[in-house]
């Protein structure tokens, strides 16, 4: 069922994973099948050998008899609208904010090692009300309010993981993690290391961040651009209700630590889901377009202005196809990689800072690995480096807007 | 204002009087949460069984408003009833005498009379002797193998064997242990062999971590001691996690945190603690206040009465103890357990000592103090013959089972150096395996990078890392 294609040299196969196996016929997995070595320099991320070899979710999902698992959105479908592809046509509807919280929930009442930290989650129910009604529910044990020092809460979550629970980290905004990023560098992304493999540390560390809606310099941070570098970790970023629900159960069923990165200005976005339990690829990228012109690469908020730039390019003639990342770290360079060479041309749009983003490593991730399927140079479009003002105009500046994707494009396009 | 009474209970009346003078309790449940803490005697009664906050108004309101005399009124700010005082007094900066330090045998190694002490049966007695001793002659054979270049790094745990060895021995084997650095010890007394220790330090392939970590940064899943890591006091937020992990399995067993006077001054020492008093954490917090931390001396790191103190500023419960008299410290650490897994909280214990060796054996501390005071440390106040004396005295020891176990463990030990270092180190797949529970295709590739490079330049890869 899986298609394995052998790379010369230095390739690596690529094939299905068995989680996606299940409907693979059904869906058409664009590209993969078409994939033809061209040089033998060309790195493929996903899974080897039909074996699947890429981090916990999707083998456990291949091993366990779960009731029908959706898979992901790799649609096929030219929908304009930045929705996945789900086959099912019942669901229910709800907001971003909720769709974490079911996915949570979920988690919650089938494993009673899942719980929950943070400030304010318990009663209150979270400052963005992602674990609202849990406390009722499963008491202020597991879903436990705790002073307030990151670096402890954090610290805290690493030793109880340690000992078996796995903890739901929630950062009341992603800035405040700043302050936990000893504990997240030193024990979350290298205990299992350097214990050589004897303690794991399955947390999730979730909470908002990105530019909202003036919240101030100190509000208003991109933590993907820190956290990048560290070892051990992985990153991911939730854009849909859909996507939302399915990372979260994803992160919290993987045994390595995940950062999960929800956008401040996200948290209402409605969206129907389905009411089958599925759960998302951690490592894989969502096919938002697909397209023919130019690849575009983005995540978390910037994918809708993505998107609303789409319509307009529509209009003039052009036919982007847009990706939305979502794995952060490490970057699934498999389907980046089908769409450059497609397309031959990548525009980045990211709302990280110039200097150090997660746009910047892509550049060189792409560069690196698909130089020669690039007829121009990579773009990026990125905030500047500055800290985010609270004056909305000069904010909505600091972001990328459409009409600067709409002009990229037809830059890139010429 | 008028305020509207709606029954005549003087629950309501004060409910009444909370939201209409706005002192900020919306509703009675939050109220209680302020109301409950200073009270230790508090009842819960739950209304719903899951929740910890419960409505106390019912118990503790029948008193309020009884107080009608001016000068004994009470206000109920958010954290409980505080007393009114007319005179402007400061709380002193330090008492006039420092908390004592409770201790059993005297300088000597003799019971001190009236002393109180968990009795400690012969058996444990003499196997907490010998690996104290145990621990010093590792320590010295891997010093003077440092020394000698056989050993990157080492950093001894000389004169806090006491510490070590009758801590762990107070402990039960499922109590999960965060140390520092400086407790290798606790190690020793569960079974970790001296082989053990020397793989580590070599980082060969037999090494539980694998040959990742640097030497004394030991670990053991099995032993429930938590790897190593070197920054300063992390392990104290670690400890409650795992405290609050093994509360919430109702597990017999608490977890146990050590770290020195200078990692108390982190934050992450002071959260910690104040989290283990907020959760009702069962995690014993251990201090080795052994004066230095690397050269700076305890009056340049804190100005408190050492760490005992501190305990209070959470609402911790705290004890000092002679950190080199091992029976004080057994009884201590045995009663401080069983308090933490009982009722259920954290307790603080400062073991005074001193730090007879160098920080590690990248300084040298006679820069910084006199060779006259850590002479007098190693030979005066001396953990292993304090207790010697006290198990000699009880007829459990002898001069000749001395000089036997020491000429015993040397041996042992050098044959144990000698198979380290010679066995072969991890292979380089070991470089990328573990970090995450799968090597992703990245790691996967960097390895293929590393390997070709090895490929075309062999003689400049290390002779001894396996491929």
């Amino acid at each position: 069922m899986s298609a394995i294609l052998q790379g010369a040299g230095a390739g690596a196969a690529a094939a299905l994973s068995p989680f996606n196996s299940i409907d693979s016929n059904k869906l058409v997995a664009h590209s993969r099948s078409s994939l033809s070595v061209r040089s033998k320099r060309y790195i493929v991320a996903g899974s080897d050998e039909g074996t699947n070899k890429s981090f916990g979710s999707s083998s456990l999902i291949a091993r366990r008899s779960q009731p029908l698992m959706i898979p992901n959105a790799v649609a096929a479908t030219k929908a304009d609208t930045a929705s996945s592809s789900t086959p099912s046509k019942s669901g229910h509807e709800l907001l971003l904010f909720e769709a974490l919280q079911e996915g949570l929930e979920e988690e919650m009442d089938r494993d009673p090692h899942v719980c929950v930290m943070g400030e304010d989650v318990g009663h209150y129910g979270g400052s963005y009300k992602v674990t609202k009604g849990l406390a009722d529910k499963f008491g202020d044990l597991r879903v436990l309010d705790t002073p307030i020092c990151e670096n402890a809460f954090t610290g805290m979550g690493i030793g109880a993981a340690m000992t078996g629970l796995r903890p739901v980290i929630e950062g009341m905004n992603m800035g405040f993690l700043l302050l936990a990023f000893n504990q997240i560098s030193n024990n979350c992304g290298m205990l299992h290391y350097t214990s050589g493999g004897q303690f794991t540390i399955p947390v999730v560390i979730r909470g908002p961040g990105g530019v909202g809606r003036q919240l101030g310099a100190e509000h208003s941070q991109r933590l993907e651009s820190y956290f990048q570098s560290i070892p051990g970790i992985q990153m991911v970023a939730c854009s849909t209700p859909y996507n939302a629900k399915g990372l979260m159960k994803a992160a919290i069923r993987s045994e390595n630590p995940v950062i999960l990165f929800e956008h401040v200005l996200l948290y209402n976005l409605k969206e129907s889901i389905p009411d089958e339990e599925y759960i998302c690829n951690l490592e894989e990228a969502e096919m938002v377009r697909p397209g023919e012109h130019i690849t575009i690469l983005t995540y978390s908020r910037m994918r809708y202005h993505a998107m609303q730039a789409a319509k307009t390019l529509v209009n003039k003639g052009y036919d982007p196809e847009v990706i939305d990342i979502r794995s952060l770290k490490p970057f699934d360079l498999h389907t980046i990689g089908n769409s450059v060479k497609k397309t031959h041309r990548v525009l980045i749009v990211e709302e990280c800072m110039r200097t150090g983003g997660i746009g910047a490593s892509l550049t060189a991730a792409i560069n690196e690995n698909f130089h020669d399927y690039l007829d121009a140079p990579v773009m990026c479009l990125s905030s500047q480096d500055v800290p985010t003002p609270y004056a909305g105009t000069l904010e909505e500046w600091t972001v990328v807007q459409p009409a600067q994707i709409v002009t990229a494009v037809e830059q890139l396009c010429q | 204002m008028a305020l509207r009474l709606r029954s005549s209970t003087s629950k309501s009346n004060f409910l009444n009087i909370l939201r209409y003078n706005n002192l900020g309790f919306g509703t009675a449940s939050h109220a209680a949460r302020h109301l409950r803490t200073h009270d230790p005697t508090l009842l819960r009664v739950s209304q719903n069984p899951i929740s910890r906050f419960c409505n106390t108004m019912a118990e503790k309101l029948s008193s309020v408003g009884e107080n009608e005399d001016a000068n004994a009124q009470v206000m109920d700010f958010p954290g409980g009833k505080v007393a009114f005082t007319p005179e402007i007094q400061f709380i002193s900066e330090s008492s006039k005498e420092r908390v004592p330090c409770y201790r059993v045998l005297d300088d000597n190694g003799q019971l001190i009379t009236n002393s109180h002490f968990v009795q400690v049966s012969e058996e444990v007695a003499v196997k907490m002797y010998s690996d104290m001793v145990t621990l010093q002659i590792m320590d010295n054979i891997f010093y003077e193998a440092q020394r000698q270049g056989r050993l990157s790094f080492y950093a001894t745990t000389i004169g806090e064997e006491a510490i070590n060895i009758a801590s762990a021995a107070a402990l039960s084997p499922q109590d999960v242990i965060f140390p520092q650095y400086r407790e290798p010890g606790v190690l020793l007394w569960r079974g970790f062999t001296l082989q053990e220790f020397a793989n580590q330090c070599f980082g060969n392939k037999s090494d539980n971590g694998k040959g990742r970590q640097m030497p004394v940064h030991y670990g053991s899943n099995k032993l429930n001691y938590f790897t190593v890591s070197a920054t300063i006091a992390t392990q104290l937020p670690n400890a409650v996690g795992a405290a609050y992990s093994l509360k919430m399995d109702k597990k017999d067993a608490c977890a146990v945190t050590y770290f020195g006077d200078g990692g108390s001054s982190e934050g992450d020492f002071h959260a910690a603690l104040n989290f283990a008093a907020v959760m009702e954490a069962p995690v014993l917090f251990i201090c080795r206040n052994n004066g230095w931390a690397i050269s700076t001396p305890t009056s340049d790191q804190f100005r408190s009465d050492g760490l005992v103190v501190k305990g209070r500023a959470y609402g911790i419960r705290s004890i000092r103890v002679d950190g080199n008299d091992a029976l004080a410290m057994y009884s201590a650490v045995h009663t401080a357990r069983e308090m933490a897994i009982s009722e259920e909280r954290p307790i603080l214990i400062e073991a005074l000592t001193y730090r007879v060796g160098h920080h590690s054996t990248s300084d040298d501390s006679t820069r910084y103090r006199s060779a006259d005071e850590i002479e007098w440390w190693n030979k005066a106040r001396n953990p292993l013959s304090r207790f010697r004396t006290w198990i000699e005295s009880s007829g459990w020891w002898s001069d000749e089972e001395e000089s036997d176990l020491r000429s015993r463990v040397k041996k042992e030990m050098l044959e144990a150096l000698r198979v380290a270092e010679k066995t072969e180190k991890p292979n380089l797949e070991n470089m990328f395996s573990d970090v995450y529970d799968v090597p992703p295709l990245n790691l996967r590739e960097q390895e293929r990078q590393v390997r070709q490079t090895i490929k075309s330049h062999p003689q400049d890869y290390p002779s001894d890392v396996p491929l």
